[in-house]
């Protein structure tokens, strides 16, 4: 580790005149099919049920698609594992009734339920754990918004299909970058203070991939900013009902397969509980702890793609479930924060990636999916450096931003990456970090319009469980954009299609029937079930 | 791990030895806790995970978050993972943006003592006493400021002899400036209105009927705007 340091010490004078030249697109292939993880056919299973059977998906997630449902067998009570206080499952008699219930209580949850409750609708929200315990919280490096003179929705909207290979889903995509600008003046309507220069004017910098400085942030707590103000908001209309610690672990269905409501289950009191409603949105994020291809991942302890899960079982089409994002600049040392994000924005403001020769190896913001294929190409050339603890990782020099752009930079810039590092006796300011790609982003997810319906009637999805927008590869800062720009579509519509709704909706469990019984005609029936709701890190210390 | 050392600790009381390799929270999960409660996003921007703890011979009492912080060898500790807190009903929207709403929605912050024992125990290292005096002086950018890394965990909750619960006060100041005290962006405004004019329709709806191919040349061709 010393010599490799010392290399990179010797070289940054060079390098800081230096810029490594961007990747021809044949280049930039050349690398993904070589190096990146979605290319490791071996850890990939083609689903053998369900609406998606023949489609390829990582062996972790089939697993759990393929899984058979959590709820005790229909007409049965519930084995000793349930407190005793829970009765069977009764659907005659919901404990709720709203008109639009919305599953999963991150950004994208927290925006359609502003927006539901806007529209007059009876809204619900059922999460797994605290209100804002999700991927949005924890984002970082910022949002993107085509709002300045240089940029337009147009040039945003070519950024945005490039990045994900071509691939996204046009309506989609003119809706996300229509909808930024009104996106960033929403929240900040709600409250959210952005980074500003003193006459009112975004501060705006580069992400990996963008042609524009668009990208708005909140120091290294955009995500933060974004979550808290919208939690608040939440908290402070008395309409909007809120149950935490209760995940949903299977939706309802009437007899036209429609659906009608969900299951939940109460985490600290083992119980079950019934809602019906007219429109349930699904907004329940990623899958990171599924820990694909046993990466470490920067993802809440809750990411276990539930919310695929249920929508499939209900007969929802899933697309783009082949490609994960491997964030490339994952902690990789000190152990204790291995897998953590280092936001990307610590390559926005000028740091760069050198291998243990002191040398740059790759354009530190071409797209992510490029970026994570150069480190892991550097490794296997052994061009790396390895760890106490065994790891392999690169170099990412941030003492090269402060000598850039003045002492105090990192600071006010990158408070988060600081704390984060500084707890562990590290100065970020003057010594570099150890990175290495981390499981970060669910590219793909249940299929969805621009108005975020599903092919399943009375579901809809937004946000990182949804799939389309991002294609094959999602840039930074337009997840964000994403969870509040299709949080608030979805908000409208499903209040929208309460309304159309009349009469109660009928409550069953047909869908997990028929689930149960072509798993069996398949062969495919196991002790495996899903959704997995929460890892268990027990006894095994990672 | 293999090659990390063994040490004692002390959750709740009870002894467990574990790699002292481990943050709080892995030391948890190593003990045979399969977490709930005290658990959020696993990288220190949630809150969930507040931690108390003593070391021998040292009669402090510690802060931090277990995911962010390594455990040391025979601490004692306890997670909070639940703190009673107040919150006034307000809607933002229904406000004016005066300074003087925050506190006619928490008056208890003129209670401060500035004993400062808030700041000592932010696991954030927040100047907190600061923000709660420009509270009370009616300084909301300062307050906003001060306090915007807070993850609202209410370790300085639990600890204020005046019993005030500032994170909510604070959220309310930043909510207060993000929308009534900072600076508007005319950008931002004017892109709202084209938008809302339909001035980028035709564009998109252009690109959007472009075959793959020159969509891809235009993406290979774009010009990039410089970096700072
Ligand atoms: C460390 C990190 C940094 C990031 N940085 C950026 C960035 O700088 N810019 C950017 O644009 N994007 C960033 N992203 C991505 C972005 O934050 C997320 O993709 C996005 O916030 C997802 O929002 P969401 O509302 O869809 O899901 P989440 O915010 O994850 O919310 C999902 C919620 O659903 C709940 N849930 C899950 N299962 C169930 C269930 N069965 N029942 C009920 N509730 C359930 C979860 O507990 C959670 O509360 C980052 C992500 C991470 C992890
Ligand atoms: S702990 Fe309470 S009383 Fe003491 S300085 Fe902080 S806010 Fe004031
Ligand atoms: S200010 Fe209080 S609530 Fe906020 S992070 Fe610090 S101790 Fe936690």
């Amino acid at each position: 580790m010393q010599d490799s340091l010392n290399a990179l010490v010797t070289t940054r004078e060079k390098r800081m005149s230096e810029t490594f030249p961007r990747a021809t697109a044949e280049a930039k292939e050349e690398l993904l099919k070589g190096f990146h993880p979605d290319y490791r056919a071996e850890t990939f299973a083609a689903l053998r049920i369900g609406p998606n059977a023949g489609d390829r998906t990582p062996r972790e997630l089939a697993l759990l698609l393929e899984a058979d449902s959590t709820l005790p067998k229909m007409g049965t009570v519930p084995p000793g594992g349930l407190s005793p206080f829970s009765p069977a499952i009764d659907l005659s008699k919901p404990d709720y009734d709203c008109d639009v219930l919305i599953i999963g209580g991150g950004g994208a949850g927290c925006s359609a339920a502003i927006m539901a409750d806007n529209a007059g609708a009876k809204v619900m929200i059922a999460t797994k754990l605290r209100l804002g315990d999700a991927n949005t919280m924890m984002a970082q490096g910022g949002i993107q918004a085509a709002d300045k003179e240089s940029d337009s929705p147009a040039i945003h909207y070519v950024d945005v299909m490039g990045g994900g290979h071509f691939g996204n889903t046009p309506d989609l995509v003119e809706a996300l970058v229509s909808d930024a600008p009104e996106a960033i003046g929403w929240l900040e309507d709600l409250g959210a203070m952005f980074d500003k220069n003193p006459d009112g004017s975004m501060k705006t910098i580069h992400g990996g991939g963008t042609s524009r400085r668009r990208m708005h942030t909140a120091r290294d707590y955009t995500g933060a900013e974004i979550m808290r103000t919208l939690r608040d908001e939440v908290r402070s209309r008395s309409d909007i009902t809120l149950l935490e610690f209760s995940p949903a672990v299977e939706l309802l269905t009437d007899a036209s397969g429609e659906v009608t409501g969900a299951i939940l289950q109460n985490l600290n009191l083992n119980r079950y509980s019934v809602v019906r409603a007219k429109v349930v949105i699904i907004t329940t994020g990623g899958s990171g702890r599924l820990h694909y291809q046993g990466f470490p991942t920067s993802n809440h302890y809750g990411a276990t793609g539930d919310g695929l899960v249920l929508a499939y079982r209900a007969g929802a089409h899933l697309a783009f479930i082949d490609t994960m994002q491997y964030h490339p600049t994952g902690a990789a040392y000190p152990q204790q924060i291995l897998g953590l994000l280092v936001t990307e924005k610590v390559r926005s403001i000028g740091a760069q990636l050198v291998n243990s020769e002191g040398n740059q190896f790759i354009f530190p913001l071409e797209t992510r999916d490029v970026v994570a294929s150069a480190i892991i190409r550097e490794c296997s050339l052994n061009k790396c450096v390895t760890t106490p603890t065994a790891v392999q990782a690169v170099w990412l020099d941030t003492p090269m931003i402060e000598i850039r752009r003045g002492p105090g930079t990192v600071k006010r810039e990158l408070p988060a990456m600081v704390r984060q590092f500084g707890r562990h006796g590290i100065d970020i300011a003057k010594e570099p970090m150890l990175v290495y790609p981390t499981l970060h982003y669910q590219n793909g997810g249940v299929e969805i319009t621009a108005e975020c319906a599903t092919n399943v009637k009375g579901l809809l999805v937004a946000g990182e469980a949804s799939g389309g927008v991002h294609g094959r590869n999602r840039l930074m800062g337009n997840s964000l954009l994403d969870v509040i720009v299709f949080g608030r579509r979805a908000g409208i519509a499903a209040a929208n299609v309460a309304k159309e709704r009349t009469g109660d909706p009928q409550l069953g469990l047909t869908h997990v029937e028929h689930w149960r019984k072509d798993l069996q005609s398949k062969g495919l029936a196991s002790e495996v079930k899903s959704p997995l709701l929460l890892p268990d890190y027990t006894r095994k210390a990672s | 791990m293999a090659d990390s050392h063994l040490v004692d600790i002390h959750i709740m009381g009870e002894r467990h030895r574990v790699p002292d390799s481990l943050t709080i929270l892995q030391a948890f999960e190593y003990a045979g806790y399969k977490l709930v409660r005290g658990v959020g996003c696993r990288g220190g921007f949630c809150g969930a995970c507040a931690t108390v703890y003593r070391l021998p011979g040292d009669y402090h009492l510690k802060f931090a978050l277990a995911c962010q912080t390594k455990i040391e060898p025979d601490m004692q500790l306890a997670m909070i993972p639940f703190y009673p807190a107040n919150r006034s009903t307000y809607r933002l929207s229904e406000l004016k943006g005066e300074a003087k709403e925050v506190l006619d929605l928490y008056p208890e912050m003129l209670r401060c003592l500035g004993c400062n024992t808030c700041t000592k125990s932010c696991p954030q290292d927040i100047d907190v006493l600061g923000y709660v005096a420009a509270i009370v002086r009616g300084d909301l950018a300062a307050a906003a400021d001060i306090s915007f890394d807070c993850i609202m965990c209410g370790l300085c909750v639990s600890r204020c002899p005046a019993e005030l619960v500032k994170h909510n006060a604070a959220l309310l100041c930043r909510r207060i400036y993000g929308r009534n005290l900072a600076p508007k962006s005319e950008h931002l405004a004017r892109r709202r209105e084209e938008i809302g004019a339909g001035r980028f329709q035709a564009d998109l709806a252009g690109l959007k009927k472009q075959p793959k191919d020159e969509l891809k040349k235009r993406y290979a061709e774009r010009d990039i705007e410089p970096g700072e």
